[in-house]
């Protein structure tokens, strides 16, 4: 198990405390920058490893800094503080983008990023909650994370503690039955602090959701699985904060952020052939001119 | 339609144990032969879990639109309509990673395959530890475990191109439940020319008396580098091929454990349960005399971070690892 990373916790502690007191406006500035450091940290990582899912690393990380810098209510140096909020990442290969925001705040320390993939590394390809600190469940196959979350959530009603768990499946991955099981089980046992996030950036691994095996309309189709829909711009800061709030009908709260895949580096946007494609040396350069 | 059983040759060169002859991914070959075959027996269709690139089928898509069925990523759902498929006289391929595809769809495969019998072909793409860094949620090391608990199921693990393609050709000529193990991690031919993949049967290899090496998929190349470097002191191993796992070549165990003093099994995937399993439970069930020393080697645990060549050497599956565990294997004769 990696350690904590103490002196990189009260930086995010600072930042916290400076959120906390910002202005709307001026929240919105720190945490881009925050999502600035971390998507420049994402295209070295993937450089180094020679491996890694760039395109929904970058579509999913607004999502993951906006969690953990401002709503997530978590102790990063004591990940297994009885009744924190949970995160759990289905999509599990988007690892990249997860163990640069959990060492971004402190949960180990960010040199240990340069070993992604590395022989032996704690950091695997897809997230171990063995050996990385802050990992909830270990994912990768798609669809496991939903259902697990719903029996965290279950867990904190039982020991009526006031945590709320928050999930992240691609929008592919919910073509996976076991979510839509978890889904009526959320809404059966009136789990309104479930906070269910589709990452709708409208591509797969190998073309469009679309053209696939289309989700639309996902919005209605959430609804009538009994879930608070909230759709929004899963870039826009103020959006997402304000789509983090509590569940105000009693049901579980789902929110459908609609993504860029590759979000931030032009010629990653919007690609299929960037689900996991490695960017050359000259294209790194590129890359971090853009996030510059 | 026609099903020709026989061409093309594939290049065959003979068993080598020559670590720099060309490698090749395995998955090429299979779509291949899927095309070649497709193109005269309209029965023939591919099933996928959004793999049309990882499961190579994007030249057959190009070539047969309409006889692609992308399900996404809905493993369960594409066993199930694969088997639909059968049942209504058609050959479906169902090609998927194969840790989704034997995990994810385990009950699937079992009840609308194995025990429905609905000839159903399915592809596991990638298998063992092919995907290295991506770690055990994406190796398929239990494959071989879980589907050999199933009855009426056939296992195939192709050593190499020219078994990929027999392997295809076989699932066409005479359609059954069948999985079959399509390598991506590179390997050279190591199956000599004209030898025929024969249901149930392994191919011997290389000849010897004195230890056998029963090895399949990845393995037998790094077997018969191991039985070269046994010979250099004069012991001669035996290596067997072992291509179908189920049914399984009980006479040549047998015969293995008769005429050879020890064995070794090497296998990449989990112990538990597999091709040494198969094996040790022939051979411990002989008469005492027959009882020879065997050596499994394997995966014992879920693989820490490394790539595909780091983790056959973690796990003790490389020729010098063979070497070794035969020596050892004879010393307790
Ligand atoms: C059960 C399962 N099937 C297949 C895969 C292979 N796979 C990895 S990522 C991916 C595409 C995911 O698309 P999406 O959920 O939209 O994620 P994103 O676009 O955010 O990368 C697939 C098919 C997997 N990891 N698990
Ligand atoms: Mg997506």
């Amino acid at each position: 198990m990696l350690a904590t990373d103490l002196e990189q916790v009260e930086v995010w502690r600072a930042l916290r405390a400076q959120l906390e007191d910002a202005s709307a406006a001026d929240r919105d500035a720190l945490l881009a920058e925050k999502a600035r450091l971390t998507r420049r940290s994402i295209i070295t990582m993937i450089s180094t490893a020679g491996q890694g899912h760039v395109g929904g690393d970058l579509s999913v990380t607004d999502i993951l800094t906006t969690l953990y810098a401002y709503t997530l209510r978590i102790d990063p140096a004591n990940p297994t503080l009885a009744g924190r909020d949970r995160f759990i990442l289905s999509k599990g290969h988007c690892a990249g983008a997860l163990y640069t925001t959990l060492a971004h705040s402190g949960y180990f320390e960010p040199a240990e990023l340069n070993t992604f993939m590395a022989p032996l590394s704690s950091l695997n390809g897809h997230p171990n909650r063995n050996k990385v600190p802050g990992v909830e469940t270990n994912t990768g196959p798609l669809g496991h994370g939903l259902p697990v979350a719903v029996g965290q959530a279950m867990a904190a009603k039982l020991s009526k503690n006031d945590a709320r768990i928050f999930v992240v499946m691609g929008d592919g991955e919910m073509q996976e039955g076991s979510n839509w099981e978890a889904l009526m089980t959320a809404s059966q046992y009136k789990l309104d602090n479930l906070v269910a996030i589709v990452d709708r950036n409208r591509l797969q691994q190998g073309g469009r959701t679309e053209d696939t095996n289309a989700l639309d309309p996902l919005d209605e189709r959430l609804a009538s699985f009994g879930c608070e829909v909230r759709v929004i711009d899963g870039h826009s800061y103020a959006e997402l904060v304000e789509a983090f709030a509590p569940s105000t009908t009693g049901k579980p709260v789902a929110i459908i952020a609609n993504t860029v895949k590759g979000k931030g580096v032009s010629f990653i946007e919007d690609r299929v052939e960037w689900h996991h494609k490695v960017p050359s040396a000259e294209q790194v350069l590129l890359a971090l001119q853009e996030l510059s | 339609m026609s099903i020709d059983t026989t061409a093309p040759a594939a290049t065959t060169p003979s068993a080598t144990n020559d670590p720099t002859a060309p490698t090749y991914d395995n998955r090429t070959a299979f779509a291949d032969e899927l095309i070649r075959l497709a193109r005269t027996d309209e029965r023939i269709v591919a099933v996928c879990n959004d793999s049309v690139g990882s499961s190579n089928l994007t030249a057959f898509r190009d070539e047969f639109p309409s006889r692609l069925i992308n399900v996404g990523i809905a493993e369960q759902d594409m066993v199930g309509v694969g088997a639909g498929l059968a049942s209504s006289g058609m050959i479906p391929f169902v090609c998927a990673a194969a840790p989704f595809l034997t995990g994810r769809s385990l009950e699937q495969v079992k009840a609308d395959v194995a025990y429905s019998q609905h000839n159903v072909i399915l592809c596991g793409m990638s298998p063992g530890m092919a995907y290295g860094e991506l770690g055990p949620t994406h190796h398929s090391v239990e494959d071989l475990s879980w589907l050999r608990a199933l009855p009426g199921l056939d296992i195939i693990v192709p050593a190499d191109r020219l078994q990929t393609r027999q392997a295809v050709r076989a699932a066409v000529a005479s359609p059954r439940p069948t999985f079959i193990r399509v390598g991506r991690h590179k390997v050279p031919d190591v199956t000599p020319e004209g030898t025929e993949l024969v249901r149930g049967r392994f191919q011997q290899i290389r000849a010897g008396r004195d230890v056998t090496f029963i090895v399949t998929g990845t393995l037998v190349s790094r077997a018969i580098e191991a039985a070269a470097v046994l010979a250099e002191s004069g012991i001669e191993a035996r290596v067997l091929n072992a291509s179908y796992i189920a049914p399984l070549d009980v006479e040549a165990i047998v015969a293995a454990a008769r005429e050879t003093s020890a064995i070794v099994t090497a296998e990449e995937a989990n112990v538990a349960g597999g091709l040494g399993a198969a094996v040790a439970s022939v051979v411990s069930q002989l008469e005492a005399g027959a009882r020879v020393p065997l050596r499994i080697l394997g995966l014992t645990e879920f693989a820490p971070t490394g790539s595909t060549d780091f983790l056959l050497n973690y796990f003790g599956l490389s020729s010098a690892h063979l070497v070794t565990a035969a020596r050892e294997a004879r010393a307790h004769a």
